[in-house]
C-alpha cells in the first residue's frame, strides 16, 4: 500500500469521525423520537465505515467483523426489535417538557466535546505513535455526550438512543487502540445493542401499559422523603 | 467433574421450567438444581483447596477463557449458596400471592438463567467475555425487579437498567484500554493472569485511566456512592428472594471483577489504586450510614446496608494490608449470608403485614412471634452485634487496619459502623416492640384480627433456618476448609 493510499484511508477515516461527533450534537439537539433514531441509525454506519477504514489502512480482518456486525445489529437488528417489543406509538413522540433548552444543551454538549479533546489526546499518544487519530478523543466526546442526553432527556427512546450512542462513542475509541482484541469486540457490539434494546422494550411496553405514556421522567415516587408508597399493593 | 458442566447446570433448569408440569414441577427444578450446583461448587472449592484443579483448568487450550483460582471459588460457593436459600424461600414466598402458572414459569426461568450469568464471571479468565456476562446479569435480572410490575417496581426496574448500561458503557471503555495498555507494554494473553504478569511493562497513564474507568462503570453496579442512587429502589422493589440474590451475592460478584485489578495495579508506581477504594470505600460506608437514619421503607433499610457492606469491603482491600484482605473476604462472606437471611426475615414481615412501611409496623412481635424475632436477629447480624458473623469479619478488618497505622480510616469505619447499627436497630426496634397508637384501643376492644396470628409458609421457614445457621457458626469458628478458601482468595488480591 503506498503512503498516499494510507494518508487517504486516515483522512477518510478522520472524515467519518468528525461526521460521528456531529450525529451525537444532533441526537442531543432533537426532540423527535424519529429524527434521534434516524441520526443514531446514520452514526452506526459511520461505526462501521470508520472500522472498516482502520481495517483497510492497518490490514485488519477483525476490524472488517467488527464493520460487518455494525452493519447488521444496529441500523437494521436495532430497529426491528424495537418495534417488536414496543409500541409504533413511540416514534411519533415528541418531547414537551425539556430540562434543557437546545441552545444551553448546546453549549454544555460543545463543553463535554472540548473536555474530551483534552483527556483523549495524552491517552492515545500513550499507546502509541501510530494510534494517533480522531477516534480516541472522538469516542470519548460521543462517550460523555451520550451520557448528557441520559441525564436531560425524559423520554424513554431517546434515553434509549442515549444508551446506545454512549456505546457507539465506546467501540469507536476502542476499535483503533484495541484493534486486536480479536472476535470479542465483535461479539461485544453484538450483544450489547440486541441487550439494551430488547431489555429497554420490553420495560418501555409495560410502563406504556401501566402509566399511559412512555414519559419515564413521571416515574419519580421512589424517594427517602415522599412516604413509603406500596402500601395499597398486595404484598409479594 | 468438569468446570464447563457445572456451569451449564443452571441453563438446563432454565429450560427444564419451561416444560409446563405445574407449579410443583417449577419449585422443584430450580431448588433441585440450585442444591446439586452448591454440592458441585463446593466440591470444585474443596478440589481448589487441596490443590487439586479439574482437569481442564490444566489444559492450555482453556487457560484462555477459564481460570478457577481461590477468589473465583470464594464467589461461586456463595453465588450457589445464596441460590439455593432463595430458591427454598421463594417456593412459599411466590405461592402467597396466586400467581398465573406463566408469570411463575417466567419467574423461575430468569431465576436460573440470572443464577446462570453470574455462576459464569468468577470463572471467565478474559475480561472482555467478563465485560458481556456482567452485561447478561443485567439482562436476566431487570425482569426479575420489575415483576411485581407496579408503577414502583417499574420504576426501580428503569433506573436499575439505564445506571447500570450507563456504567457498562464507560466499563467497556476500561477494558478496552486496559488491552490497548497490555498491548502498548509488548502484548500477552489477555486474561486476568497475563495482565498480572504483563503489568510491569505497562504504561502507568493507560493503566490508571482504566482502572479508574472500570471503578466506576461496574461500581454502578456495585452501589459505590456516588452512583448508588438505583441500588435502593431496585433492591427494595424487587420480590423478596430476588433482593437477596441482587444484595448478598450480585453487588459481590461484580466487586469481584474490581477485586481482579488490584493485583495488575500494584505493579505501577504512584498508580494509587488502594487509596481510591479506601476513599471510594469511606464515602460509601459514611453516606449509607446517614441515609440509613431516614428510611421510611424496612427493604430499603436493607437495600442501604448493602451500599455500606460494599463500602466496608472496598474500604479493607484499599488498606493495604495482607490481614486487611483476608478481612474484605470474610466480610464477602459474612454479608452474602447474612444479607439473604436480612431479606427473608423482611419478606415474611412483609407477607405478615402487607406493607413496607417502617411507620405502619409496630408490635410484629405479638402478631407473628417468629417473623419479628427473625427481623431483630438479622438486623443485630448485619449491622455487627457479637457474636455473630459480620462482628468477626469487621473485627478483623478493624484490626488489620489500626496494625497498619490507619488510625482516621479505621476511626471513620468503625464510627460510620456504629452509625449504622444505631439507625438500623432503631427502626427495626420500633416495627418488632414498638406499641402502635391505637393499639390500646384494640386491646379494650379485644379485635380478634389483631390477635390473630401468622403463619409463614414451611418452607420460607426452612429457607431462614437455613440461611441463619451460617450466620450463627461463622461468628464464633471458621471452618478449617473456609479458613485456607479465605486465605486462598486473600492471597489473589496480591502480587
Amino acid at each position: 500500500m503506498s503512503a498516499a493510499t494510507k494518508l487517504l484511508l486516515e483522512n477518510l477515516n478522520a472524515l467519518a469521525a468528525g461526521l460521528f461527533l456531529l450525529t451525537a450534537f444532533g441526537i442531543v439537539a432533537m426532540r423527535q423520537a424519529r429524527a434521534c433514531l434516524n441520526l443514531f441509525i446514520a452514526q452506526s454506519l459511520l461505526l462501521a465505515a470508520s472500522a472498516a477504514l482502520l481495517g483497510l489502512r492497518y490490514d485488519s480482518g477483525h476490524l472488517y467483523g467488527v464493520a460487518l456486525v455494525n452493519l447488521v445489529s444496529k441500523p437494521i437488528i436495532v430497529p426491528w426489535l424495537l418495534r417488536k417489543t414496543s409500541s409504533a406509538e413511540i416514534y411519533t413522540r415528541r418531547e414537551i417538557d425539556q430540562v434543557l433548552n437546545i441552545p444551553t444543551a448546546l453549549l454544555i454538549a460543545l463543553a463535554l466535546a472540548i473536555g474530551a479533546y483534552f483527556v483523549g489526546i495524552p491517552l492515545a499518544n500513550a499507546v502509541g505513535p501510530q494510534f494517533r487519530g480522531p477516534n480516541v478523543p472522538i469516542g470519548i466526546a460521543v462517550l460523555l455526550l451520550g451520557a448528557f442526553t441520559l441525564t436531560v432527556r425524559r423520554e424513554a427512546l431517546s434515553l434509549l438512543i442515549g444508551l446506545l450512542v454512549m456505546e457507539n462513542g465506546a467501540f469507536l475509541a476502542g476499535i483503533s487502540i484495541a484493534r486486536d482484541l480479536g472476535m470479542l469486540v465483535e461479539l461485544a457490539i453484538a450483544t450489547d445493542g440486541l441487550v439494551i434494546v430488547f431489555i429497554m422494550g420490553v420495560l418501555v411496553r409495560a410502563v406504556e401499559k401501566q402509566i399511559g405514556s412512555t414519559a419515564i421522567g413521571a416515574l419519580a415516587s421512589l424517594k427517602e422523603t415522599a412516604p413509603a408508597s406500596g402500601t395499597d399493593e398486595a404484598p409479594r | 467433574m468438569s468446570v464447563v458442566v457445572i456451569m451449564l447446570l443452571p441453563l438446563a433448569a432454565a429450560l427444564l421450567v419451561c416444560i409446563p408440569f405445574g407449579k410443583r414441577w417449577l419449585a422443584g427444578v430450580t431448588v433441585v438444581a440450585c442444591a446439586a450446583e452448591l454440592a458441585l461448587v463446593v466440591r470444585l472449592a474443596l478440589q481448589v483447596v487441596a490443590g487439586h484443579a479439574p482437569g481442564e483448568l490444566l489444559d492450555a487450550a482453556w487457560s484462555k477463557w477459564i481460570a478457577v483460582d481461590g477468589l473465583s471459588a470464594l464467589i461461586l460457593v456463595l453465588i450457589a449458596l445464596v441460590g439455593t436459600t432463595a430458591a427454598i424461600f421463594s417456593v412459599g414466598y411466590m405461592a402467597q400471592s396466586n400467581l398465573q402458572p406463566k408469570k411463575l414459569r417466567l419467574y423461575h426461568a430468569n431465576y436460573n438463567l440470572f443464577i446462570f450469568s453470574m455462576l459464569v464471571i468468577p470463572v471467565l479468565a478474559e475480561p472482555t467475555a467478563i465485560w458481556i456476562v456482567v452485561e447478561l446479569t443485567t439482562l436476566c435480572s431487570a425482569l426479575l425487579v420489575s415483576f411485581d410490575n407496579t408503577r414502583d417496581a417499574l420504576e426501580a426496574a428503569w433506573k436499575y437498567v439505564v445506571l447500570s448500561l450507563m456504567g457498562a458503557g464507560v466499563a467497556l471503555f476500561g477494558f478496552l484500554v486496559l488491552f490497548a495498555a497490555m498491548h502498548a507494554g509488548g502484548g500477552g494473553t489477555y486474561t486476568w493472569a497475563g495482565l498480572v504478569a504483563a503489568a510491569p511493562r505497562m504504561p502507568p497513564v493507560l493503566m490508571q485511566t482504566a482502572f479508574l474507568l472500570i471503578l466506576i462503570g461496574l461500581g454502578t453496579k456495585v452501589g459505590l456512592v456516588p452512583m448508588h442512587t438505583w441500588l435502593p429502589d431496585a433492591h427494595s422493589q424487587a420480590p423478596s428472594p430476588v433482593c437477596a440474590l441482587l444484595s448478598g451475592i450480585e453487588t459481590t460478584s461484580i466487586l469481584y471483577v474490581i477485586l481482579r485489578l488490584f493485583p495488575v495495579m500494584q505493579a505501577v508506581r504512584g498508580a494509587h489504586a488502594e487509596t481510591w477504594a479506601l476513599v471510594l470505600g469511606l464515602i460509601s460506608v459514611g453516606t449509607a450510614a446517614f441515609l440509613l437514619l431516614q428510611v421510611k421503607d424496612y427493604k430499603r433499610l436493607f437495600a442501604f446496608s448493602t451500599v455500606e457492606h460494599m463500602g466496608i469491603i472496598l474500604a479493607a482491600i484499599g488498606l493495604g494490608a495482607p490481614a486487611a484482605d483476608y478481612g474484605a473476604m470474610q466480610q464477602i462472606v459474612s454479608h452474602s449470608v447474612t444479607k439473604s437471611f436480612c431479606f427473608f426475615a423482611a419478606g415474611a414481615a412483609l407477607l405478615a403485614t402487607g406493607t413496607r412501611e417502617i411507620a405502619a409496623v409496630r408490635g410484629l412481635i405479638r402478631r407473628s412471634p417468629l417473623t419479628g424475632a427473625a427481623l431483630i436477629f438479622g438486623g443485630l447480624a448485619i449491622t455487627g452485634a457479637p457474636p455473630l458473623a459480620v462482628f468477626l469479619s469487621e473485627f478483623t478488618i478493624l484490626k488489620a487496619g489500626l496494625a497498619q497505622g490507619q488510625y482516621l480510616a479505621t476511626g471513620l469505619l468503625a464510627a460510620f459502623i456504629v452509625i449504622a447499627f444505631f439507625g438500623v436497630m432503631a427502626h427495626l426496634n420500633r416495627m418488632v416492640f414498638g406499641v402502635s397508637a391505637n393499639a390500646e384501643a384494640q386491646q379494650s376492644h379485644a379485635v380478634p384480627h389483631a390477635a390473630a396470628a401468622f403463619r409463614l409458609p414451611f418452607s420460607c421457614r426452612l429457607a431462614m433456618i437455613l440461611a441463619a445457621l451460617p450466620v450463627l457458626v461463622l461468628g464464633v469458628y471458621v471452618p478449617k476448609p473456609l479458613h485456607d478458601l479465605l486465605t486462598l482468595a486473600a492471597a489473589a488480591l496480591t502480587r
